[in-house]
């Protein structure tokens, strides 16, 4: 098994470039650079300023010369400096953003797991009942409705109308001046309807998948041995059904690991969240290259890693891929 | 509306100071709330509403208009556009041009103090021009600087400059904001000082924090040399959704922001809105036009272009896309500033007469379509995607063609691809875009014939002898009544060869919370007065310990 983690982690190594050279390639090959932004139709930028600041930013350069740099510092895993005027390391923007991106994904996820996973055994055991049928409509309806109009009726109503929740970023503007529990409360109140709509768009696929799951276990023939054996519904339903049902459930945590860092830029542009999405979507906006590449490589990286702890965990939970 | 204003920008630094924000206008609104002693008083805060967040405070290397509107809050020019647009001194109490306009003569103001205490001098001054003028400085704005041939600090309350040649936009140039050398020197490169984080300036607001994402916070400067600010904290919320602003400002979450045309129509017009908010509107500093690639062979002809000026329905334009928002434009000088001229030739809608120049130009209508030389007229308009009124715009403009028997279809394109792929490279028989208007008329860039070569802005390739000849002499002296002669010439002919269908000027719609008093609105907009607002003590609504 160790022999088995570490092969695969070596692996990773190679991959990791290769997306990255991708990655940069497909980035540069995108009309317009980092200095178009302010001297495209700007009468004041002239050839030759251009020039300075295509030199500044190392642009000038052929791109393998630059692509060799990018790799040369990310070997001592440096992600360099944004080319935003600020010139804020890569690191510490990405940092400063994590937090509360990795909050609301992480609240979110739980929430759908705590309601998804009810709601698709209940359905699976009553198949065609009307509880099956509403819920079946109503997580299609949360799947289907546009987010952002959703989240701007909930926000007319619980902030403007009702006045019970603040609208919009993620602290009041008093919220230095709280003492610790006030600020947890304050950031529980901004939370609240950016991880209630996270949560309601991602229902649908979680449950309709525990509930297909469900119904494919519950017609194995173990299942009516336990049932004959006469243990009572409860029992057969939970231990043994949807324990087995739950094992796909591995697959799809390890695949939502990159999803965890990586923010929804129509999301946090509507509730004026500064997460990951909208960094990731300025920087593509304004092509700021180092920033990109820091985005994407980190994104490849858990994506890489989300694979190989789902394929861990599949080996710990069942014996026949482990020997395989 | 979802991004900001992606408009072509034609950015004097001075254009984008906040004491330069919007045109003259009038109240909108009569709603003046309870009564209480309407005195002036300090203290309570401002929250403003902002699309963008900042990107660093040292607008030498910055070029967006958030990190422009912030900074000028912290620091001052030498010069600023007053109420009426005009520039006055502002770090410079005056300043004298020589006769023969090489040389100006900068006096600085006394007493003045940086935030941290060290006094302001020339020496700043000098200092702010060299690093505009060093290639380790990473900024767009170095050209004006460049022109310089000569500067000087004679003494410490005294800075000169000398150029080759009379220029007349460098006197706006002086806008840029000062720099303190004390805090800067040591950084070769400005753009990677802890100021252009946490600026130090002169202005009428001090560095309070700044969350990227969230807000940036500035307190009153008690020194300031126009006096104490009365508001006592300015707080700007970054807040990217339009929509989800007006909702903020509707609960008390944003005190300030631009309003859309729809949300000033259709969603501020009830009585509610009116009892706690006061609405103004003036002429934007901004024009939008359906520009020509002149050396296609469809518009090559002056008098295709006159037709398709005529056919072009500015009322429904203005009606549609604006909702009765904003004014015919008739030139590239926003209406009512000293530079425009009123009377040039105008194309009111009139598909009779567009048919008829078409017909001259030997275009012949069949089955609907105009035909030349076996050709139908079809041509496709670009423009760059996720503006709305752009995209409206086009759509009235495809009806307003086909009446009179023109095909036109509609591209929209991303930004860098459309400015990169067809501007630069000429590929796009029309487009529809917008400048913005610098108070300073010199549009050299724009219009001379020289400017038609890559990246210049020149795109459309107008070429005109006279033009060229007018828009030497317009900026190469500093008398205004040649200027204004120049530049009204120069409109006339613009409006006689449509190398633009000049479309339409959108009002700027701002909107303020009713407890701030002091507002006074001018062709500069309301801001410029900024720290003559204030809010009568029992209407104060933050309690703020500076």
């Amino acid at each position: 098994m160790l022999r088995y983690i570490a092969r695969r982690l070596l692996l990773t190594v190679p991959l990791l470039v290769g997306i990255s050279l991708v990655s940069f390639l497909m980035m540069h090959m995108a009309p317009g650079g980092p200095i178009g932004s302010g001297t495209d139709l700007n009468p004041k930028a002239t050839a030759e300023s251009r020039a300075r600041l295509k030199a500044y930013y190392g642009l000038d350069r052929p791109l393998h010369v630059q692509y060799g740099r990018w790799l040369g510092r990310m070997a001592t895993l440096d992600f360099g400096d944004s080319f935003s005027p600020d010139g804020r390391s890569v690191a510490e923007k990405i940092k400063e953003r994590i937090p509360i991106t990795l909050t609301i994904n992480v609240l979110s996820m739980g929430l759908i797991f705590l309601v998804a996973i009810p709601v698709g055994v209940y359905s699976a055991v009553h198949k065609g009942s009307l509880f099956d049928r509403i819920s079946t409509v109503a997580v299609f309806t949360g799947f289907a409705i546009p987010t952002f109009w959703l989240a701007l009726l909930l926000m007319i109503l619980f902030g403007v109308t009702l006045g019970w929740l603040p609208i919009s970023g993620i602290s009041s503007l008093d919220y230095e001046s709280l003492g610790t529990l006030g600020r947890i409360a304050d950031r529980g109140r901004h939370l609240v309807l950016p991880v209630l709509l996270a949560g309601f768009g991602g229902l649908a696929g979680m449950s309709r998948y525990m509930r297909s799951n469900m119904l494919e276990v519950i017609r194995q023939d173990y299942v009516a041995t336990a049932r004959a054996k006469g243990l009572p519904e409860g029992t057969v339903v939970f231990r043994h059904a949807m324990r087995n049902a739950l094992l796909p459930v591995i697959t799809i945590l390890g695949l939502s690991v990159p999803d965890l860092l990586g923010g929804s830029v129509i999301f946090e542009t509507i509730f004026a969240i500064p997460g990951m999405g909208q960094l990731f979507y300025q920087g593509v906006m304004s092509r700021d290259y180092p920033l990109i590449m820091g985005i994407l490589t980190i994104g490849a990286f858990l994506t890489l890693l989300g694979n190989l702890l789902a394929d861990v965990g599949y080996a710990l939970a069942d014996p026949r891929i482990r020997q395989g | 509306m979802r991004k900001p204003l992606r408009r072509a920008v034609l950015p004097s630094i001075a254009l984008f100071l906040m004491f330069a924000a919007c045109g003259g206008g009038n109240p909108e609104s009569a709603g003046k709330g309870t009564a209480v002693s309407d005195v002036p008083a300090y203290g309570d805060a401002i929250v403003e509403g902002s699309i963008g967040d900042v990107s660093g405070f040292l607008t030498a290397v910055t070029t967006d208009a958030s990190s422009h509107e912030a900074a000028g809050y912290v620091f001052n020019g030498l010069v600023r556009y007053d109420k009426d647009l005009k520039l006055e001194g502002e770090l410079a109490e005056s300043w004298e041009i020589s006769p023969d306009g090489k040389r100006i003569t900068f006096h600085l103001r006394k007493g003045v103090k940086w935030h941290d205490g060290a006094p302001f001098t020339s020496d700043d001054v000098m200092f702010t021009y060299r690093r505009m003028i060093d290639p380790r400085t990473p900024t767009a704005y170095g050209e004006d600087f460049r022109q310089v041939k000569r500067a000087s600090a004679p003494d410490s309350l005294t800075f000169v400059v000398e150029y080759a040649r009379p220029f007349a936009p460098a006197l706006a140039s002086w806008g840029m904001h000062v720099l303190p050398k004390h805090l800067l020197e040591k950084y070769p490169d400005i753009s990677k000082s802890p100021l252009n984080k946490k600026p130090v300036g002169t202005g009428p607001y001090r560095f309070v924090e700044w969350k990227t994402g969230e807000k940036v916070v500035f307190d009153a400067n008690p020194d300031y040399f126009e006096g104490k600010p009365y508001i006592s904290r300015v707080i700007t919320r970054v807040i990217p959704d339009q929509a989800t602003m007006f909702l903020e400002l509707k609960s008390g979450g944003v005190d300030i922001m631009t309003l859309t045309p729809p949300q000033y129509v259709r969603q501020t017009e009830t009585a509610e809105f009116r009892k706690s908010f006061n609405k103004y509107k003036y002429t934007s500093s901004g024009y939008t036009y359906l520009g020509f690639r002149l050396s296609n062979t469809f518009f090559k002809d002056k008098r295709v272009r006159q037709a398709i000026a005529y056919a072009a329905d500015k009322k429904a334009l203005i009606d549609g896309v604006l909702l009765g928002l904003g004014q015919e434009a008739t030139g590239p000088y926003k209406p009512g500033t000293w530079a425009y001229n009123p009377n040039v030739r105008k194309y009111p809608h009139d598909p009779g007469q567009a048919k008829a120049l078409l017909n001259d130009a030997g275009w012949k209508e069949k089955d609907g379509v105009l035909v030349k030389d076996g050709q139908p007229f079809e041509f496709t308009v670009l423009t760059n995607a996720g503006n709305d009124a752009r995209a409206k715009t086009a759509a009235i403009l495809q009806q307003n063609l086909a009446e009179v028997g023109i095909r036109m279809k509609i591209r929209t394109v991303e930004w860098a691809a459309f400015i990169n792929e067809f501007i630069d490279k000429r590929k796009f028989d029309a487009v529809i875009l917008g400048w913005n208007i610098t108070p300073d008329p010199d549009q050299f860039d724009i219009w001379h014939s020289s400017k038609t070569g890559p990246k210049e802005l020149n795109f459309v390739g107008f070429a005109n002898p006279e033009v060229d000849r007018l828009l030497d002499e317009g900026r190469s002296t500093f008398d205004l009544e040649k200027r204004m002669k120049a530049y009204f010439r120069i409109q006339e002919i613009l409006a006689e060869e449509q190398p633009y269908v000049f479309l339409y000027v959108p009002e700027a719609l701002p909107v303020v919370q009713n407890r701030f008093r002091g507002i006074v609105p001018a062709p500069a907009g309301i801001t410029y007065n900024f720290v003559k607002w204030y809010v009568p003590a029992a209407l104060q609504k933050h309690k703020v310990q500076p």
